[in-house]
């Protein structure tokens, strides 16, 4: 015999349903019991009818505060357990709604919840009615005419209240849920407030890991490379201080090598100084920015006025960063600034922050939505929390202002 | 005395020092090694890379600095990948006299290099063009500015250490005009006259913010 699905879909779920309902009954009344009893307690103590009543009452007391907290964990599993419905984990502290739960909306819900299956059980009796009546004594049926009919009327009400069951069960199924999640879940406000400080933190945490990645870069082609090339560049010019009687053309052939050597270690060294420079962990922004002003191509007044007395060095991510705006300026200033022939670099630190401001006076007309060094100057200083200014009216002067938090 | 973790450039750094007439008492890999080896040979110069194992950040200075400090007699010269002001400023508050600092590169431009060598084991100084650049931005106000071009890298190629004769052949110029340019510039900045090199580039140093 098969059942249509339909119909054994409907037993699923009419089954999940009950045993939800029915592990609701115990952890609903259970805490309205123990308030029961403390408050009886309380008027006895109150009247003083029973003497030890206020050593007595000191357990359900207790037992409200601690099972407070275990209610509301069971409520989670079986909300998680038999109808699949995440409901936050609560603190322990977070007392009020907990409260609210188990002890005001939880009994109310306890009583519908038993409603509902004394509805079951009573409906059950009533449609096997014609069943159990056969277990009783002959001599009352006999001394009840009739009865098959009254039996009949039993068993077509019990079914009628067994048809209406899965809906009931359904719809406090559904209540309980839309109650669960209004009383014990987070309210969107939370909710969001949850998310942006899990984004603020994996965000620290990406920024964090970047720089980690830089350094270690930073470190391999110090380690490797650039040495293999500064040793390459010294043998190149070994040769050519030893070899004096090669042909020209050999001569030639060995010069051309080791200016190339020469150029490929300087082009190598401005690349591996802007992933991060080595003298930002030891000393700080002060001393790695004068690397940066003197190597740039036209003359670079730079400021820095990092009070002495600050408690702490600035944040080594909020370094890098700074220390990345000052260096992607100064190449665009390089690269683009038509006719500037000064740049002024200024650092200060006002409180809680820290702020760079890149200077030229070339002819201006800087369009930060275009070039991508720009905008990934812009995107890192937003990766911190910053803001990113830049004025740059056709004409000139241009000015790039960025300030960073730098929380005490 | 040659102190350098990258053993390729240790044997090519070898090779240098003595086609420049030096005798290589030791070698080291590390600074605790270093300074070992430094108490046991006094050499009369040390060759020292900044970045050296454990830690690979500024190990190089701090020997150098010990160096300098337990042993004045033994000229230290620092090689690194980068140049630091902040680490020359270290280097040059003790004593301006046989210390060199210059970029590892600079090894590759062998005879120069070798010139360096032979000016800081004498007693005399020798700066990366770098530092000195880094040194001048920190300073770009006040006198310099009244300075010409052609005196600012006068005074540039002073700081570095170099000699009258060293500072006319790299601008192509006479002695004589570079001993003019010299006065000027002592004028300009107020600067005590001086005849011996070293003295002059302690002057200029002293300008920059850095010497003791």
């Amino acid at each position: 015999m098969t059942i249509p699905p339909r119909l054994r879909r409907a037993l699923v779920r009419m089954r999940r349903d009950l045993a939800f309902v029915a592990a609701g009954v115990p952890l609903h009344l259970v805490p309205a019991l123990l308030s029961w009893w403390a408050l009886s307690l309380l008027t006895d103590t109150v009247t003083g009818a029973s003497p030890n009543a206020p050593v007595v009452l000191t357990a359900p007391l207790t037992l409200l505060v601690i099972a407070g907290y275990g209610f509301t964990e069971a409520q989670r599993w079986r909300f998680r357990a038999i109808c699949g419905v995440e409901l936050p984990r609560l603190r322990f502290a977070e007392g009020k709604r907990q409260l609210g739960y188990n002890w005001l909306v939880g009994p109310l819900l306890g009583v519908l919840e038993v409603l509902l299956l004394g509805l079951v059980l009573v409906a059950l009796v009533a449609a096997l009615v014609l069943v159990w009546v056969w277990l009783v004594p002959a001599q009352w049926r006999g001394g009840h005419p009739g009865y098959t009919t009254t039996g009949t009327y039993l068993t077509v009400l019990g079914l009628l209240a067994l048809a209406a069951v899965p809906p009931l069960a359904a719809g406090l199924v559904r209540l309980e849920i839309l109650v669960g999640r209004a009383v014990l879940g987070v309210s969107r406000s939370d909710e969001l407030a949850r998310r942006v400080e899990d984004l603020t933190e994996s965000r620290a945490g990406a920024v964090d890991a970047a720089d980690a990645e830089r350094r270690r870069i930073e470190r391999d082609l110090h380690d490797g490379a650039q040495q293999r090339l500064v040793s390459l560049a010294l043998n190149l010019g070994l040769a050519k201080a030893t070899l004096t009687d090669l042909p020209p053309e050999a001569q030639e052939v060995i010069d051309a090598a080791h200016r190339e050597a020469k150029d490929a270690i300087e082009e190598l060294n401005n690349l591996v100084r802007g992933l991060h420079p080595a003298v930002l962990d030891e000393l700080g922004l002060d001393a790695a920015l004068s690397g940066l002003a003197a190597r740039a191509p036209l003359p670079v007044r730079l400021r820095v006025d990092l009070p002495a007395e600050l408690p702490q060095r600035t944040a080594p991510a909020i370094e890098a960063v700074a220390y990345f705006v000052v260096s992607e300026a100064l190449t665009n200033v390089a690269k683009h600034a038509r006719e500037a022939t000064r740049a002024d670099v200024t650092v200060t630190r006002l409180a809680e922050i820290l702020r760079v401001v890149i200077a030229d006076d070339g002819m201006g007309g800087a369009d930060p939505s275009r070039g991508s060094g720009l905008k990934g100057l812009a995107q890192r200083v937003r990766s911190v929390d910053g803001t990113f200014r830049m004025s740059s009216p056709v004409g000139g002067p241009t000015m790039m202002s960025v300030e960073l938090p730098c929380p005490m | 005395m040659i102190a350098e973790d990258s053993v390729l450039l240790r044997i090519g750094l070898v090779k240098v020092v003595e086609m420049a007439g030096f005798e290589v008492a030791a070698e080291a890999g590390d600074g605790p090694e270093l300074l070992a080896a430094v108490e046991e040979h006094r050499p009369d110069l040390a060759v020292v890379d900044v970045r050296m194992p454990p830690g690979f950040t500024d190990e190089g200075v701090r020997a150098a600095l010990e160096i300098r400090q337990k042993w004045p007699n033994t000229a230290v010269l620092m090689l690194s990948q980068y140049v630091e002001e902040r680490y020359a400023a270290d280097l040059l508050a003790t004593n301006t006299s046989g210390v060199g600092y210059l970029l590892k590169q600079r090894v590759a431009d062998v005879e120069e290099f070798i010139e360096a060598l032979r000016r800081v084991a004498a007693g005399g100084t020798a700066l990366d063009p770098q530092v000195v650049a880094q040194l001048l931005v920190r300073r770009a106000s006040d006198p310099l500015e009244r300075l010409t071009a052609r005196e600012r890298d006068v005074l540039a190629l002073m700081a570095e250490g170099r000699s009258n004769a060293g500072i006319a052949a790299q601008l192509v110029v006479s002695e004589s005009a570079v001993a003019k340019h010299i006065n000027n510039i002592l004028a300009k900045l107020d600067l005590p006259k001086a005849d011996a090199d070293h003295r002059r580039v302690l002057a200029v140093l002293r300008f920059l913010g850095v010497g003791g």
